[in-house]
Order: structure tokens, then C-alpha cells, then sequence
């Protein structure tokens, strides 16, 4: 780990202009991945700010009847949240299905939304790495690719993104409010928060530098059934192999995104026409340009079959 | 002591305080944290500086240029010790590669520098700072690719090879053949203390307090890699937080941390960073084992062969998958092969029952298959092929043998009549559920070991021996052990142990320690009893020991009264004669494992596990049966999920930290039933005790590979059993 710096934002606004002017400053919330990658100077801050002080944990009801959620809302606040719990399932359960009770306790809303890919070769700074170590190349392509993306990935990357959360959200069309360094506030739709690696894969969202994400706001409630439905090697602390949130309405119709399978979370509004019609017909739309390794193309037949047990349960 | 002829009655025999089950008496340590392991001894070495270790960037060449300018300039580095500057090192008897690397580099991972700092912190910082020019080699690193240039080795000092009858023509005559391959993965002991010492030298004496399972393996290959008298080197090691085999052999930090304390002139403590663990360490290796059997149509095996091929780097050892299948089933025609081959990843080594537990994994799946082949029930197929002497030296009968006894009584509370032979034919809900078994076998090893034992004037009995306790129950069944010799309460005894200035004993390793180091102290306590007795002029084979007192006749004496005021003090140990040469001596046992897997996702979950164990007598079943379902665990871990993933190009194990190498987690893990059948075996020792920590491992994968194949109708032959395996084959659902 490198030394650093150290600084408590007083207001959101302070927190976005301070990183402004430090190119090698990162917002430290709950730490449990930036202290992680720090430790093993996969990140490398020169300073850090702090903005664990800044009100922003507090879920309100928004005008429009939905939710704002505070940017600091520790994964298991959000998690047992009566309003989120009622009308919001599918997030609950995501989060739930997400890390461990102790990481949740710590993990922000905005911290799981910017965690980094768990990719193998990321973590060892032997490896080369396009997302650590821009031109390096990618140790994961030929590599162990299990674990990896089959949408929309590049020549320069494969990783994944790992949040739970985050599918959710995606598949809630979540808002994501921001502050930029010269105050002026702004609402990202999730769609377009997280990038695909192209070949850039080093940089991971459309936030400018120094802005910083105050809240994640719910549209009003949809209703039908929400399930997340997340596969993987053992029970709990493991991350998706591949995951399935969906929404699903009394006709059949409703929405569906997969985690596990992209840098992002993947969600083809087109597809979701083909729900009444079933899994198959939706996979299909969803993984039209998948692009598997020979170790991940497992993944499409599970996406599809685990995409269709959700559907069956919607029903059922 | 020497232990020749077969035990007979002795005061263990009593068994008021042995075989009870009671509470590890070092739990509250543990509990409250007080427990002090090896990187925590802050009291006897209070301002120790911090080492961190440096790991080769590649997995084989040499370091052609290392910059350290930076490293040296930056803030509390004390020193920096390389292959450079660290003087004439030799190698320890126990390791295959040096511990400090450079120039040449050996594996991934293998230490290249030890940076010595004020703090934590600042040596991490600095570490970061190492520059290396490395010069890459072309290295092997995929079994695979280079089996077939493997060569005989022998195997746990016997032959590589064994043969009986004609195992070829028996295996083309028989009307039932099978011939299948396995494969196991390379795995680490992922225990969750890492390899830690602190090292302090005065003058030209150092001593380690460090996280090892043997004390004087560790004491001798310090010695002998610093080049120093090994009357200079002390290691204690008083508690270890899980072993599993990885801490048989000392490590980079002991060494490092030795050089650190050398170089910087104060005591330095070292663990090993988790990442480094997996390439830094030594792990189980992977196997590919052929298996064939042939057997008439009644189900009696006419010929069993087994050949393994594993890797090592050079001079390093087979995994010996084969050693069960000389001596679990019977069958006249017979053969057993051992190939190994180079391979430039990290040393493979010891883990938790190794060789045996690698291939019953793919043994017992082998017995099932030929049992469905034949029609016959697993269990019924096993126990046809049931023998009470070694199949490949008839003349030798084991010692205790009630595999069959294991399979029935488990049947019965398992229910294993209700198990539907079909595969994939019952349901629950999502889940298509299977029910598997196997046989669980593992020898038994007779290792001498001794102990010092002290009477004081307030009766209390303090015990000294160089075994750990390395999450065992080591302490407790020690304490057992003197306390009935003694006759004293279970309070009135102290224990001590992991400290190199105490009697050699057998260490922990190899299920052999809880036998082994017990009957060292049973030998220590003989003899302080006949102290006593003489003392008070008592005959010493009519003496009896009980309630805290020495009774003789109509005498009887308090045992404080018989201390002394200087107290009594007696060392000796237990040696064994040919007992082990004339007797088969193993451990028995049967898993039962039920699994649900998921129809759509093929995700496959342990829904109910049972072990029934026979492994002589059972010293303290509270602690033995942490050691039984601990094992169970470890079992389940290395069917379904635990890998160390290859990287073949470049030669390392890519998943080296706990996020990414999965063992179960508590969700994972069911109800877990354990019994003991009641044995006792007078071959083995005067507790006629053996181990159970490694027979709970043995078989448990390939019950839950068994269990998978009942419900889903997948064999699935290459571990772990991950959904991926299973996926194509499942049936269509939506």
C-alpha cells in the first residue's frame, strides 16, 4: 500500500470539487473493495476523501411516489427497508444475495455500484491487465475464464462486473443522482452509469472526474412478482456465475436482467417482448452477440435455463 | 518404552477421564483470544520489526538484475534481505525448492526478498517498491501434456510399483470390465492462519515462535538451511490455526524471518501475505488415475489395477493415489503403478490424508460404477469384496477391520434401503435428489514419541512434549491421558506443548499424532508412577493411582505427599516394535451423502451427510468428532468446488486468494451425523487408539460424486463436480 492522504468532505459539493483537483484522489465510503485493492496496490490514491460525514443516508419517498436512497445506505439498511422489502423485492434480494452480513453492514448504495471487477488476473499485478494497467493486455483472454463476461465484451477485456445490487437496480430503470465539482447536479440513467470495456476498459463509468453519486432514486412501484435468482458454486460468498432479476407481471410480460455475464448489467429492453413467449425466445435476443470462451460458454445454456426457472416461478 | 507385543489391560483401561467427551481445555484461550499463535506473541517479544515478503513475478528463469535503491530510501527500512546478501544458505531436508529464491527461480511466488521495516505498513509500502529484471524459462505446467514422461518413485517409502497374480489376463478374462479415468485437482490446506513466525536471535542462538505441526522436522531443516548448530534454534509453536499439512515443513517466514531479525539485529516478525499462500506454499497435487476392474458376474473382483500420474518440481514426491487400492479390496490379480513427472509449479506436498484421500476420490467412484454395472448394490458389491488380510501379502491380517460393520450400521441410520437404485427418479420440488456412499479408509502409523511428566507438591501433573495442537484436541487428550495414569483430576493436569526444549514426539501430521503422542505420555507417566511407588517403597505393579492418591494394600499415600517437597519428575517415550509389520493397521469407515441438485441450474447442494467411523479407540469423542465432520467438510469442499486453477502459460495458480480458491461456507454444510463403532485395538499402541482426522476426509468427494450420479444420471469424473459438468446432460425444463 501506498501512503496517502487524507481529507473529511463537509458537503457533497466540497467532496467533488476536492477530487477535482486531485487527479489521484478516490472517495473511500465502506473501504470493503478500495482498502482491499489499496493493500495490494492495485489501486494506488494518493488521497482520499472521506465522505462517510455527508447526510446522504437517509431512503426517502420521492414526489413521483418512489424512492431516493441515500448514497451512504449500508447494503443492509437498503436490504430490510419495509418500503424496499414491499416494492421493491427484487432489490432486496439482491442485495441479500450479495457478500456477506459483515461486508454489507460496511458496503454503501454508491460503493457497490463503483466495486471492480473480481477478475483473477486483476488481482495479481504480475499479470497484465488493460483494466489495471492500460496497454498491458488481458491474461484472463486464453486464460482462466470461467468467471467471465459473454456480451459485450472486447479484445481488451473480459471482466465482469460483480455487483448484485446493481442487476436490480438495472432492471428497476434506477436513476443515479450526482454532484459534479462545480456543484451542478445531474440524474445518470443506470443503463448508462457502467461502460462496456471496448478498448478502454480502464475506465468503468461515465462519471466525470470528481463526480460524485449522492443517491440512486427508484421509479414508483411496478408491482407483479420480483425475483433475483443468482447460480453459483456454493451456497453463499461466492459471486454469479450468472444471475437473473426479473419483474414479471401477471400476463407474462415484464422485465429481465442478467448479472454475470457482462461488464455491466445486462439488460436488452427489446428482449423483454419475448417474455410471454419464454426463456428461450428471450435468452436468445439477450446473448444474440455473445462471444463465450471455450471455459465460460456454459453460461449461455445457464442463463437460459435459470432464466426460465425464474419464469416458471413468476408463474407458478 | 518399547511397545512389542500386544497391548493388555492398563490403567487407560479405566477409562473414567478417557473417552469422555470433554470440552477442549484450551478452549477458553481461544475463545477470548488469549490463545497466543505465531505471529501474536507480543509479550515475549515486545518491539519486534515487520518483515514482507517479496514473491517471483514468474514462474521459472532467474533474476537478472533487482533494483532496491528505492526500497532502501524509503521511510523505517531496517534491512532487505536477498538470495544476494543473505549468505551461504542450504536447503531443508523437507523442502523440494529453497525458500529464498535468486537467481534462479524455481516457482511462481517463490520468495525473492524479505523487506524489513519499523512497521507493517512502512515494509509493505517499500516491498512495492522492489524492482526485478527477470529472465523467463520455458517451464512445464501441465500434467496433462507431460504425464507420460513420468517415472517410477516410491511411494510413502515403498515400492512405486506392486503386482500380484496376472492382472492383465484376469482383467481381459473377466466377464465385467471397467476401465475409467479420474482426475483430482491441485488444492490448497487454505487453512485460516497463515504461515507466521517472529524471530529473535541473541548471540548465535535464535529462536522461532512460529505456526508449525512439527516441532523437530522444523528445528532440524532450520538448522541445517542456516548452517547452524541445532542446538541453536528453539522453535515454539504453541497453538496453530489449522495445519491440514501445509505447516508439516517450515516455510519462508521462519526463514525469512530468521535472515530479517539477522540483518536487521532486533526481532522481526513475518506472516505470509493471504496471496501468496497458494504459489509461495506447498499444496495437494493433482492426480490423473486410471482405474481398472474386472470381476465375474457375482460380483467378486478378479483383478484391480490402479496407476496414478502426478507432478513435482524435481526431487519432489508422487501424490500417492494408489496406497488405498493395495490393501482395501480384495481380488487376486492386482496392480499398482506411481508416475511422476516435472512440473515447474509450486511444491506439492502433504495435505490432509495424502495420497489416500486424492485417490479414494476416484476409487470409490470406480467401485460404483462397477457396482451398477453388475447390478449389484454399492454397499453389497463392497462388502462381497471385503478382506481381513492385506490382499498383496495374504500372510498379514489387520489389526482391526470392520468396514463391513461401518456399511451396515450406516445403511440402517442413513436409510439407505429407501434409495432408488434408478438415477434421477426422485424429486423434491426443484431439486432431483440422489443419495451416494462410499467407503472411508486410511492407514494407521506408529511414530515413536515422548513426554516429560512432573509431579508437584500440590498433586498437580504437568506434562511436556514437543507435539502441537494444531486445532485437534491435542491439549485435552493429553491431559486426559495423565489425569488417568495420574489419578488425578482433569484439573490438577497442565499441559505444554510445541516447544523444541521439550521431548520429541510423534508431531501432528498423518492421523498419527493423537495415538502416537498420548501413548508417549502414557510411557512418561509409567515411569513417574514408578518413581512414586519406589519412592514410597510401594510395589509399583500393585500400586493404584486414583482420587489423588497412591494406594498399595492397606497404604495410602496423597500424591502431594509423595511429590515431595522438590516434586517427582519422569521422561520417556513409546517406540514400537514390528507390530505395524505383522498387522495391517488401518482405519475404517462409510459416508453417506444425500445432495439435491437444482434440475434447472444444476447447482448441487449436500442436503444430509453421516460417517460411521471405526478407528480404535476413541480418546475423546467430542473432540474426534470435530475432527470427523471437519474432515466431512473438507470433503464436500474438494467434490464440489475447491481447484487451484492452472495457468499454463505462464505457471502459476490463478485463483490465489480466499475470494477466488472456494471452500464451503456454512450455508454449504448440513446437518452432519457422526458415529463411532466401538473398537479397540491392541496392535496399535497401550491406548488402542488410532486417528480419525484423516479418515474422515477419505472417500467423502466420491460419496458426494455418487450421490450426484443418483440424482441427475451424470458421472461426472473430473473434479470438482461443478454445474458446468453437469449442465448439458440435465433434462430440458420451461
Amino acid at each position: 500500500m501506498r501512503s496517502f492522504t487524507y481529507e473529511r468532505a463537509r458537503t457533497p459539493a466540497e467532496a467533488a470539487a476536492s477530487a477535482s483537483r486531485r487527479p489521484d484522489a478516490k472517495f473511500i465510503a465502506g473501504g470493503t473493495n478500495l482498502l482491499d485493492l489499496m493493500k495490494l496496490e492495485i489501486e494506488t490514491p494518493a488521497h482520499l476523501i472521506d465522505v462517510n460525514g455527508l447526510a446522504l443516508d437517509k431512503i426517502e419517498t420521492t414526489q413521483e411516489g418512489g424512492l431516493r436512497i441515500g448514497a451512504l445506505v449500508r447494503n443492509t439498511d437498503l436490504a430490510a427497508d419495509g418500503r424496499v422489502r414491499r416494492d421493491y423485492g427484487v432489490l432486496s434480494r439482491a442485495l441479500l444475495a450479495g457478500a456477506s452480513g459483515q461486508l454489507r453492514n460496511m458496503a454503501t448504495t454508491a460503493g457497490n455500484l463503483l466495486q471492480r471487477t473480481r477478475c483473477p488476473y486483476f488481482y495479481d499485478t504480475n499479470q497484465p491487465c488493460n483494466k489495471r494497467r492500460p496497454g498491458s493486455g488481458c491474461a484472463a483472454i486464453g486464460g482462466f475464464s470461467r468467471q467471465h463476461a459473454v456480451v459485450g465484451a472486447s479484445e481488451s477485456c473480459i471482466a465482469t462486473h460483480p455487483s448484485d445490487m446493481a442487476v436490480a437496480m438495472r432492471a428497476l430503470d434506477a436513476g443515479i443522482e450526482t454532484v459534479r465539482p462545480d456543484g451542478a447536479t445531474r440524474t445518470i440513467p443506470i443503463a448508462e452509469l457502467h461502460r462496456l470495456p471496448g478498448d478502454t476498459p480502464h475506465i468503468e463509468t461515465t462519471l466525470m472526474p470528481g463526480e460524485l453519486i449522492t443517491a440512486v432514486t427508484l421509479p414508483k412501484p411496478v408491482g407483479g412478482k420480483q425475483i433475483y435468482r443468482k447460480v453459483r458454486d456454493r451456497a453463499s460468498y461466492a459471486f454469479a456465475l450468472v444471475s437473473v432479476a426479473a419483474i414479471v407481471q401477471r400476463d407474462g410480460t415484464g422485465r429481465v436482467a442478467l448479472g454475470g455475464v457482462a461488464h455491466k448489467p445486462w439488460r436488452i429492453e427489446a428482449a423483454e417482448a419475448q417474455m410471454p413467449r419464454g426463456a428461450k425466445a428471450v435468452a436468445a435476443q439477450l446473448l444474440a452477440d455473445a462471444k463465450p470462451t471455450r471455459q465460460n460458454a456454459f453460461k449461455l445454456a445457464l442463463a437460459e435455463r435459470t432464466l426460465g426457472a425464474v419464469l416458471a416461478e413468476a408463474k407458478g | 518404552m518399547r511397545f512389542e507385543t500386544p497391548a493388555t489391560t492398563n490403567p487407560i483401561d479405566q477409562l473414567t477421564v478417557i473417552g469422555k467427551p470433554i470440552d477442549r481445555i484450551d478452549g477458553p484461550l481461544k475463545t477470548t483470544g488469549t490463545a497466543r499463535y505465531g505471529y501474536e506473541h507480543h509479550e515475549a517479544v515486545p518491539n519486534p520489526a515487520y518483515g514482507y515478503v517479496v514473491g517471483s513475478a514468474i514462474a521459472k528463469g532467474r533474476i537478472a538484475d533487482m533494483d532496491l535503491a528505492a526500497v532502501k530510501a524509503a521511510p523505517g527500512v531496517r534491512a532487505i534481505v536477498t538470495a544476494d546478501n543473505a549468505g551461504k544458505l542450504g536447503k531443508g531436508e523437507r523442502n523440494t525448492a529453497t525458500l529464498l529464491g535468486g537467481p534462479e527461480i524455481e516457482h511462481y511466488h517463490q520468495a525473492i526478498a524479505l523487506v524489513v521495516a519499523d512497521t507493517f505498513e512502512q515494509a509493505r509500502a517499500a516491498a512495492g517498491l522492489v524492482h526485478v529484471d527477470y529472465v523467463k524459462a520455458e517451464g512445464a505446467f501441465d500434467l496433462a501434456a507431460v504425464k507420460d514422461t513420468g517415472e517410477p518413485r516410491p511411494l510413502f517409502g515403498g515400492p512405486a510399483d506392486t503386482a500380484l497374480g496376472d492382472f492383465s489376463g484376469a482383467f481381459a478374462a473377466a466377464p465385467v470390465q471397467l476401465d475409467a479415468t479420474y482426475t483430482t485437482p491441485d488444492q490448497a490446506h487454505a487453512m485460516m492462519e497463515p504461515h507466521a513466525s517472529i524471530a529473535a536471535w541473541t548471540g548465535d542462538k535464535l529462536t522461532l515462535w512460529t505456526s508449525n505441526q512439527m516441532i523437530a522436522w522444523g528445528v532440524g531443516d532450520v538448522a541445517k538451511t542456516l548452517g547452524i548448530p541445532k542446538e541453536n534454534v528453539r522453535l515454539i509453536s504453541p497453538f496453530v490455526g489449522g495445519g491440514f499439512g501445509g505447516k508439516l515443513f517450515v516455510r519462508s517466514d521462519a526463514l525469512l524471518a530468521a535472515l530479517g531479525a539477522r540483518a536487521a539485529g532486533r526481532p522481526v516478525k513475518v506472516a505470509l501475505q493471504r496471496p501468496l499462500m497458494f504459489n509461495n506454499t506447498t499444496h495437494r497435487p493433482a492426480t490423473i488415475q486410471r482405474i481398472r476392474i474386472g470381476a465375474t458376474r457375482d460380483g467378486k473382483i478378479t483383478a484391480i489395477g490402479h496407476e496414478e500420474w502426478s507432478g513435482n518440481l524435481p526431487g519432489g514426491r508422487p501424490e500417492g493415489a494408489v496406497s488405498q487400492t493395495r490393501l482395501l479390496y480384495a481380488g487376486a490379480n492386482r496392480m499398482t503403478a506411481t508416475r511422476l513427472a516435472a512440473l515447474n509449479l509450486a511444491e506439492g506436498n502433504a495435505m490432509r490424508a495424502p495420497g489416500e484421500a486424492s485417490g479414494m476420490m476416484a476409487l470409490e467412484i470406480a467401485i460404483d460404477e462397477m457396482a451398477e454395472k453388475l447390478g449389484i448394490d454399492p454397499i453389497e458389491f463392497r462388502i462381497l469384496n471385503d478382506t481381513q488380510i492385506d490382499p498383496e501379502k495374504p500372510a498379514r491380517p489387520f489389526s482391526q477391520r470392520q468396514l463391513t460393520e461401518c456399511f451396515r450400521a450406516g445403511a440402517d441410520r442413513f436409510g439407505w434401503s429407501k434409495r432408488n437404485p434408478q438415477p434421477g427418479k426422485v424429486r423434491d420440488g426443484r431439486w432431483t435428489i440422489g443419495i451416494g456412499t462410499a467407503a472411508a479408509f486410511r492407514n494407521n502409523l506408529l511414530v515413536k514419541s515422548a513426554a516429560r511428566v512432573r509431579l508437584d507438591n500440590n498433586s498437580t501433573v504437568t506434562v511436556e512434549t514437543d507435539m502441537t495442537d494444531i486445532g485437534t484436541g491435542s491439549y485435552t487428550i493429553i491431559a486426559q491421558t495423565a489425569a488417568e495414569m495420574m489419578g488425578v483430576p482433569l484439573e490438577k493436569v497442565v499441559v505444554r506443548l510445541g516447544d523444541s526444549t521439550f521431548p520429541v514426539s510423534s508431531g501432528s501430521g498423518g492421523q498419527f499424532g493423537g495415538n502416537n503422542s498420548t501413548a508417549g505420555v502414557y510411557a512418561a507417566c509409567v515411569k513417574l508412577r514408578e518413581a512414586i511407588a519406589q519412592k514410597l517403597g510401594f510395589n509399583s505393579a500393585e500400586a493404584e493411582f486414583a482420587d489423588g492418591e497412591v494406594r498399595s494394600g492397606n497404604r495410602k499415600v496423597p500424591l502431594a505427599q509423595a511429590a515431595g517437597e522438590g516434586g517427582l519428575t519422569a521422561e520417556d517415550g513409546i517406540e514400537y516394535g514390528d507390530l505395524d509389520k505383522k498387522y495391517q493397521q488401518s482405519t475404517f469407515g462409510a459416508h453417506f451423502v444425500e445432495v439435491g441438485v437444482d434440475v434447472a441450474t444444476a447447482e448441487i447442494r449436500v442436503r444430509r451427510m453421516l460417517a460411521v467411523c471405526a478407528a480404535g479407540r476413541i480418546l475423546n469423542p467430542k473432540t474426534a468428532r470435530s475432527q470427523v465432520i471437519g474432515a466431512m467438510t473438507m470433503g464436500v469442499g474438494a467434490a464440489l468446488m475447491e481447484e487451484l486453477v492452472v495457468d499454463k502459460r505462464a505457471g502459476f495458480f490463478v485463483n490465489h486468494d480466499l475470494a477466488a480458491y472456494e471452500v464451503p461456507v456454512h450455508a454449504d454444510i448440513p446437518h452432519q451425523d457422526m458415529i463411532f463403532l466401538d473398537e479397540t485395538d491392541p496392535m496399535s499402541s497401550p491406548m488402542k487408539a488410532k486417528g480419525v482426522a484423516e479418515l474422515g476426509i477419505c472417500g467423502v468427494a466420491a460419496a458426494v460424486a455418487n450421490a450426484v450420479y443418483n440424482a441427475t444420471g451424470v458421472r461426472v469424473r473430473d473434479y470438482p463436480i461443478t454445474l458446468d459438468k453437469l449442465l448439458e446432460q440435465m433434462p430440458n425444463v420451461g
